[in-house]
Parts: structure tokens; sequence; C-alpha cells
């Protein structure tokens, strides 16, 4: 064969010891990028599809008046925006998400706080509380709400039976009938399909606290409350604030639990975002409606995220959030 | 953005640290200064696992009751037991159908999350080019997007475009779409863990990337994807919204079904609660089995 005298462009000439290599390199770099579409693609494709063109849908949706047939041509601007966030149900709406959103945190930090401390104590049959305290995390939300409906039925539930033994009288139109009653009611209800997922992070959590600084603080006179209060917990944080974070993500999404318990009654006095805007789509057909009220759920659910990544999460990130470099 | 760093944190190393989730065996720092549990811990712990299960058993007890014995006494046990409430669930056609559907959406939704969420992370975590990051944050940012927010127009694309409307695919595609963020968030520093010197190693031996994946990086990411599989099972499995809107007659779901069954029937309580229970059980069954998987999957999601 022909030496070729070393080519300057060297990329199409195979042999030749220097040159061999940013050829080879070149096809390597072609084969990479082939793979890279390879192995990429079905996952792009499939997220392309079904989440962000969807959204992306939701948008333009929220921009028109559509009843769900015809083409879309009624453009009506930020009108649907406007009559949203002029509508009382909805804006109450907001305010059950955000309550939920703070009521959960109230109630499930505390409790999951004590349950994972004392189930992190020795004890027999710890492997199965722990296994106990999940399960209703686990149920789906449909299974547990319709579980939790019957118990709750006004007048023959099990709930008043109970009150009934004690003394008590439950409500004349029921715990979830009465207005007043319904969203604390709901806020109960979630607490226990969800303080599981809280003791279960914690202990994870705790199992990365050391025993060294629990003994040392014992050693040095402080009570088992004080060692927890003082070393253990500020120890959790990382963990607390995580936690949290994902529970606001959730409330904010609520829809099967109400759906299935209140349906957002009664008087609307336990609908949220998600329930709001499923009802408007699916039962009244106001799609541009819908859509807006979508997107204002996701706007809220984005500057909470945000806000708080920049206010709270931060410093938990702050060490690990050195890009790796590309090898 | 906001939930990017999280992953980097993530790879807690192919299941050995969730092992001691038991009782007993676990290292020695148990024992050490924390107070040891008195009455009064053990006394707290029935009444947190009356609360806790107090609902649920009431379900299956309610079953084997009937709706008089459950009117003349809500807080009793049943008395006789009786078995027919289950029966009537297990020899009518409609929990099996619904059961199938359950299963083979589920089924569908973490083979297509598994398959494609590990082929996705393969690349992001191991081969080196320009845009990785990027293609990456495409996924993360994907966490912040909740499917309610996409909801509608999802029903519009998958009944209308597709023509998926009351299909498992229908329901099994989306739910797919939207488990793969927190698969490839989960995954990727999963593979990026493996150590490169396999790597070295297999093409030295005339390996090819390809054959690489093939061989040594799936069966070693196996435990990583039981994980996201049994997430993506778990989240197919107790979905609600998605097959709601999609789903009709002989296609719906368990949980579709024990919602009309308890709207259909809602002063049947006995039945109500057989045909709950029934519902449970897999759900439970699965729980119970793959429990560990669950846990460190949880955790490993968390853990910061």
């Amino acid at each position: 064969m022909a030496i070729a005298p070393v080519p300057t462009t060297g990329a199409t000439t195979p042999p030749a010891g220097r040159t061999a290599r940013p050829a080879g390199a070149a096809r390597r770099d072609w084969r990479m990028a082939a793979e890279i579409v390879l192995f990429t693609a079905p996952a792009l494709v499939l997220f392309a599809v079904f989440v962000v063109w969807p959204i992306l849908r939701a948008v333009q949706f929220s921009l028109y008046r559509w009843k769900g047939f015809g083409p879309l041509v009624d453009f009506v601007g930020l009108q649907n925006y406007v009559s949203v966030l002029a509508n009382g149900v909805f804006t109450g709406a907001v305010a059950h998400n955000l309550i939920i959103v703070v009521a959960s945190i109230l109630v499930q930090l505390p409790l999951g706080l004590a349950l994972a401390l004392l189930l992190n104590r020795k004890m027999r049959g710890q492997g199965l509380l722990r296994t106990i305290i999940f399960v209703p995390y686990v149920l789906s939300e449909v299974i547990a709400g319709v579980v939790w409906f019957q118990l709750l039925q006004p007048g023959r539930g099990v709930v008043e039976a109970l009150l009934g033994t004690v003394g008590l009288e439950g409500p004349y139109q029921g715990f979830l009938g009465t207005p007043s009653l319904a969203l604390p009611t709901l806020v109960v209800v979630l607490t226990w399909k969800y303080v599981g997922l809280a003791v279960l992070l914690f202990l994870a959590g705790l199992q990365g606290v050391p025993d060294e600084l629990a003994e040392a603080a014992q050693i040095d006179g402080a009570s088992w409350w004080q060692t927890q209060w003082r070393v253990t917990i500020p120890l959790l944080g990382p963990t607390i604030r995580m936690w949290a974070f994902l529970s606001m993500i959730g409330s904010l999404q609520l829809f099967d639990m109400v759906w299935i318990l209140t349906g957002g009654g009664p008087a609307n006095a336990t609908t949220t975002m998600a329930t709001f805007l499923v009802n408007e789509g699916t039962k009244r057909q106001n799609y541009g409606i819908a859509a807006a009220a979508s997107v204002v759920l996701f706007v809220i659910a984005l500057v909470m995220a945000v806000t708080y990544q920049r206010f709270v999460l931060r410093r938990d990130t702050a060490e690990a959030d050195v890009p790796r470099g590309v090898r | 953005m906001t939930t990017t760093t999280r992953p980097t944190t993530v790879p807690t190393g192919p299941a050995t640290d969730h092992a001691d989730d038991g009782g007993k065996g676990r290292k020695p720092r148990q024992g050490s200064g924390r107070g040891e549990g008195g009455v009064l811990v053990y006394l707290v712990a029935l009444v947190v696992v009356g609360l806790t299960l107090g609902p649920v058993l009431y379900a299956v007890l309610g079953g084997f009751r009937s709706n008089a014995q459950l009117a003349a006494d809500p807080a009793g046990l049943p008395d006789p037991w009786l078995l027919d409430n289950y029966r009537r669930v297990l020899t009518g056609a409609s929990f099996w159908t619904y059961a199938v559907n359950s299963i083979a959406i589920a089924v569908i939704t973490t083979v297509v999350t598994v398959v494609f969420g590990l082929m996705a992370a393969y690349p992001l975590a191991r081969y080196p080019f320009r845009f990785r990051e990027q293609l990456y944050m495409v996924f993360v940012v994907g966490l912040l997007f909740p499917a309610t927010v996409a909801i509608i127009p999802l029903f519009i694309l998958i009944t209308r475009d597709l023509s998926l409307g009351n299909t498992w695919w229908g329901v099994a595609l989306p739910q797919a779409a939207f488990a793969l963020p927190m698969t490839i968030v989960i995954l990727r520093p999963f593979l990026m863990a493996i150590p490169r010197e396999l790597e070295e190693a297999a093409i030295i031996d005339g390996a090819s990337r390809l054959q690489f994946f093939w061989r040594v990086l799936l069966p070693l990411s196996a435990p990583g994807a039981i994980t996201v599989g049994v997430l993506a099972f778990v989240g197919s499995w107790n979905a609600y919204l998605l097959p709601l809107l999609l789903l009709r007659g002989e296609m719906k779901t368990l949980p579709l079904g024990v919602a009309d069954f308890s709207t259909q029937y809602s002063s049947d309580t006995a039945g109500v609660f057989a045909f709950t229970t029934l519902a449970m059980i897999p759900a439970l069954l699965f729980f119970l089995a793959l429990q560990k998987r669950i846990v460190s999957g949880l955790q490993g999601a968390v853990k910061g």
C-alpha cells in the first residue's frame, strides 16, 4: 500500500502512525454520538410526548376560550387567568392548599419526629413497628379514602360510635358534611396516611447521626430529652428540610383523597386547585379555565420550590452542589 | 433547578445500607447511651399501632360482618363471621377484570420506565459528552411538573390524537413518562458509582461500550433497577386521576373499581369493606415482599 506522505487534514486517511489517532477518535466520536442518541431517544421521546407537549398545550389552552370541540380559535389572552383568580372557589382552593401545606408540616413534623425518636430506641418488635407504621402510606389514597369515608359516615360510622362511648356526640351532618369540620378532618386523614413516610425518612436520617455525639452529651450530664433536642434533632435538619419540601409539593397537588372523601364539598369547603381544575375540565368542559388553573398551580408550586430552595435547602446542598466534571 | 442537587448524593451503594432495619443484629450503636424502652414507650407504640392499623383492620373485619351487624354495633366484632361479602366480590366478574387491568397497566408502566430509564441513564452517567449536564437537567426539571398540571391536555392527546383512550397503553405510557425523571435521577448516580476500572478492563478485553452496558452494567445495576421498578409499579398501581379520566367500564383499574363500588353501593358498608379489603391485599403483599427495596428507594431519594 502506498504510504500517504503526512496528510495535513488526516481525517480520512487511515494508516500511518501519527494521523491514525485523530481518525480513529473521530470515528469513535461518531459512534459514541450514535450510541448516545440511541440510548436516550426512547426516554426523550416519551418524555416529550407525554410530559413536555401536554404542559405546553396547557399553557396554550389557557389563552383560549375552548369547550373541547372545534378548532382552537377563540383567543382571549389572559382573560381565563383573570376569571380564575377572581373566582372565589378557586381562590378558596388556593387557600385550602396552603392551609394543608402548613397544617401537614405543623402536625406531621412533631409527630413524625417523636415517633422516629421513639422507634430509634432499642425495643422489642421494632422492625414490625416500622413496617406497620408504613402500611397506610402503601395503600392508595383511593382505598384509604374509601375506608375513611365509611368510618366517618354520619350516624352509622364507627368514629361517631366510638365518640358515643365516651359520651361525645358527632356533628349532625358528620365530620365530612359539616363545612367547618371537613378541612380539619381531611388533615387528620392525611396525617394518618402520610406520617409513616415522615417517620421512615427521619429514621433513615437518624442512621446517619453518629452515636458518639449523643454519648458525649450524655456523659456531660445531658438528659435523654436534652440530647435529642440539642444534638440529634439539629443533625436531622437536612432530612427534615427535604421531607418538608416533598410534603409541600404533595400538598399542593392533592387530588385523590379529596375527590373520594368530599368531592371538594361541602359548599366547596375542601376544594383544592386540583379538584377545581379537574371539575372545570371534565365536568364542565371549560378547558381554557382548567388550563389557566393548572398553570397557576404550577406557578405557585414553582415559586414555593424556588423560594424554599433559595432560603432553606441551599445550605444543605451547598457543599454537594459542586457539579461533577465530565470525565 | 431546585431539586437538582439531590441526586448527586443518592448512591448509597447497591443495596447495602438498608439491611439493618430489623430489630436484631443491629450495629453496636443501638445499645449505647440511648434510653432503653420502658413501659411508657411500649404503651405509646401500642397506641400508634392501634391508630395506624385500626382503620385497616376495621375494614377487614367489617367485610366479615353483615350490614345489620354494622348498624347494630358499629364498633363490634363479627358475630357470627360471615364469608358472604368476600364470596360475592370474589365470584363477581368485575373485581377480577379490574385486577387484571391494574396488573397489566402496572407491568407495562414498570417495564417501560425501567428499560427506558436505564438506557437514558447510561450515557448520562458514563459518556463524556458536551451537553450531558444540560440533557440531564431536562429530566430533572421534569421532577417539578406534576401530572395534575398537564392532565387536561394529556386527556385530549391520548383520547383524540392518539386514540389510546380506553386502553392499557394509554394509561401506562404517560405514567411511565412521568416516572422517568425520578427514575433517571436515582439511576444515574447509581451507574456512576460503578468503578471505572471495570469499564477499562472490559474495554481492554475487547468489549464495546454496548457490550459493557449489556454484560457488566445491567447485572450490576439490578438493585437500582429494582428500586425504581418498585416505585414505578406502586405509583401505577395506586394511580387514580389519569385512569379516572381515561378508563371506562371493563377497562377500569382497582382504585377506580373501589371508588365506583363505594359510591354505587354506599349503603352496603359491609360489601364496600369486603371489596376494599380485597383490593388492598395485592399492594400490601407486594409491599411486604419488597419492603426493603421500597424503603431504601425512598431513603435514597431523600437522603440529604
